[in-house]
């Protein structure tokens, strides 16, 4: 079991509010993905959730017991740093077998345990190895060693990716995900890589300056974001938005679409712009356009199109993908 | 010419060094060679090196008086101070660098500032208590009044270093089910000690070679080796050759070690000076 819930918690330094009132409901085996902007606070969240920030109001409840105060190791949580934060001193065996020396198991259950977590994560051969002789994915997978060799109720990650180069970052996303399909147990993990977010998460906590904007399944944060903040952070490239004259006419004060809902014209269309650059990725191209009096717009054109620099362009968006915004910037329903 | 200057300055400043370390080091050579002389010949300055060498006066010194009792007190000293100034001092700096509060920097700039009063200020009420409680002429007082004089520097440097240990590292102990206790134990001593072997060994140097207090708060059987070479400075006069052979018994421990840990001490007086 693993659901953790955050009633109305409030995490404070001085005056200054990071976290102002977040509530919050983890259901058990689910895998949330808290995401947001540097600064939003979803590190400090994550830690509050962890017991190495004290909450200044409100409670964390652990399967339904009140953890609030309850000091790290009584949580049964396992962490898995951005830092890795192996302990350098030790092999790769004492590594993963120090949550369990902590515990008091005997030796022999110790070792047992500590060669299946390392034939889950191939690290068998590296098991008399220090962390410093190792490479970076390898130190990730001691860390998440570490994390899952004591059952955890759930398991916490801090940005795990962050230092890793992008192809090792791509196996380490699926190899994570595919840990979480084999033990089912709750994780939560902390990222400001929406594509992280969107392909790991079965649902996604949109944080920004503190505050939850949106909880729920990718799908739902793509499809109905609740608010401009939340449209504009999910999806990439990201959605483009009107204000002005042009939003009034869909009778709100600001209009986003998505770069892959507008269609492409050389001869006609809604808005006529001048392409500034185009990037031919093959499967796609990205077309960045500067539109007549509205600014500049990305747009997503499947497959490769003969568009370059300087050419006039025509822009249809999709009037059934067109999201409304009030001037809080609240989506509004659609027409 | 660029190159030219770079090779002027350079032995200029070897030179500098080697002049330096020399008026630096003068004293200790003097006194061991003096404690190779005659008492005669040890003030004779003009005829210093043409009259012969001598060991007599490491003789008569054992025989006046026990060297190695004077020994076995320095070395219980000064390591019994050190022990009990980590003890205290791990922890302290532990919450100083991973739990500080506003006034954490005031209260380590007070712990440092009592290094700068003048021991004999507090001369008059730390022997009345020491008489009160007995512990005058014992190990044990002379162990407790060394280790509170050096505390400030051995939890300054041990602060130094343990700054310079992620806290991650520490968190992720925490996260893993360590107590507190554990968390020291098992991670960062563990990852600290060089920097403890370093401030371990300055200690020691330190309490070995203290003076005020072994002085004042000893008679006989406390007594260390500062006591002994005090000793030989005596109201008839200076016998400067058994003065100088007595300095060199007492030093030469010191010396040794410190000659073998030199590079330990270096990186731990200047750790964190420069990133």
């Amino acid at each position: 079991m693993g659901s953790i819930q955050l009633q109305h918690v409030n995490k404070s330094f001085g005056t200054h509010a990071v976290i102002p009132d977040a509530s919050l409901e983890i259901k058990d085996g689910e895998f949330v993905v808290f995401v947001g902007p540097s600064g939003c606070g979803k590190s400090t969240l994550l830690r509050l959730i962890a017991g190495l920030e004290d909450t200044t109001s409100g409670q964390i409840l652990l399967d339904g017991a009140d953890m609030t105060d309850a000091a790290p190791a009584k949580r049964q949580l396992a962490m898995v740093f951005q830092s890795y934060a192996l302990y350098p001193h030790m092999t790769v065996a004492q590594n993963i077998g120090f949550p369990l020396k902590m515990a008091g198991m005997d030796k022999a259950a110790i070792d047992a345990k500590v060669q299946d977590a390392a034939r889950v994560l191939n690290l068998g051969s590296y098991l008399d190895r220090r962390p410093r002789n190792l490479s970076g994915g390898q130190r990730q997978r001691v860390a998440i060693g570490r994390a899952i060799v004591r059952e955890p109720k759930a398991f916490l990650f801090d940005e795990p990716l962050s230092n890793l180069d992008a192809a090792l970052r791509v196996n380490m996303r699926l190899e994570i995900s595919e840990l979480h399909q084999q033990l089912k147990t709750t994780m939560v993990y902390v990222t400001h890589d929406q594509v992280e977010a969107m392909t790991m998460a079965d649902r996604i906590v949109v944080l920004n300056a503190g505050n939850v904007e949106q909880f729920g399944t990718p799908m739902e944060l793509y499809k109905t974001p609740a608010n401009r903040f939340v449209a504009g952070f999910i999806g990439s490239p990201k959605m483009n938005f009107v204000d002005g004259a042009e939003a009034a006419k869909y009778g709100s004060a600001s209009i986003g679409v998505r770069p892959e809902h507008v269609q492409v014209a050389t001869d006609k269309g809604a808005w006529h712009g001048t392409i500034g650059v185009a990037e031919h990725l093959g499967s796609d191209t990205f077309l960045h356009v500067n539109v007549d009096g509205l600014g500049l717009m990305t747009i997503r054109a499947e497959g490769e199109k003969q568009l370059h620099h300087g050419d006039s362009v025509w822009l249809t968006p999709d009037p059934t993908r067109i999201y409304r915004f009030d001037k809080d910037g609240r989506l509004l329903p659609a027409n | 010419m660029a190159r030219a200057a770079t090779t002027t300055r350079k032995v200029t400043v070897t030179a500098a060094a080697w002049v330096v370390a020399l008026i630096i080091f003068f004293p200790i050579l003097w006194t061991i060679l003096t404690s190779f002389k005659s008492e005669g010949d040890a003030i004779n300055i003009s005829t210093f090196f043409s009259t012969p060498w001598t060991i007599a006066s490491y003789f008569e010194v054992q025989s006046r008086s026990d060297y190695f009792h004077h020994f076995f007190n320095s070395v219980i000293i000064s390591i019994g101070s050190t022990v009990l100034a980590l003890i205290i001092a791990v922890p302290a700096a532990w919450a100083m660098a991973f739990a500080p509060t506003p006034k954490t920097r005031d209260l380590m700039m007070w712990m440092l500032s009592t290094k700068m009063m003048p021991a004999v200020g507090v001369l008059v009420p730390i022997y009345l208590i020491f008489k009160t409680l007995g512990l005058l002429d014992n190990v044990w007082g002379l162990m407790i009044i060394l280790m509170l004089i050096n505390l400030p520097i051995v939890i300054w440097m041990l602060y130094t270093y343990f700054k310079e240990i992620p806290v991650d590292i520490l968190e992720a102990a925490r996260m893993d089910g360590a107590t507190l206790g554990k968390e020291l134990i098992y991670v960062l001593v563990p990852m600290a000690v060089p920097g403890i072997a370093s401030t371990m060994l300055l200690n020691v140097i330190l309490a070995w070679n203290e003076a005020f207090w072994t002085l004042n708060l000893t008679a006989a059987n406390a007594a260390p080796l500062t006591a002994f070479i005090a000793s030989y400075s005596s109201p008839e006069g200076l016998f400067w050759a058994k003065l100088s052979a007595a300095s060199t018994l007492a030093i030469a421990p010191i010396l040794v070690l410190g000659w073998i840990s030199q590079k330990q001490l270096v990186r731990g007086l200047t750790f964190g000076a420069v990133k």
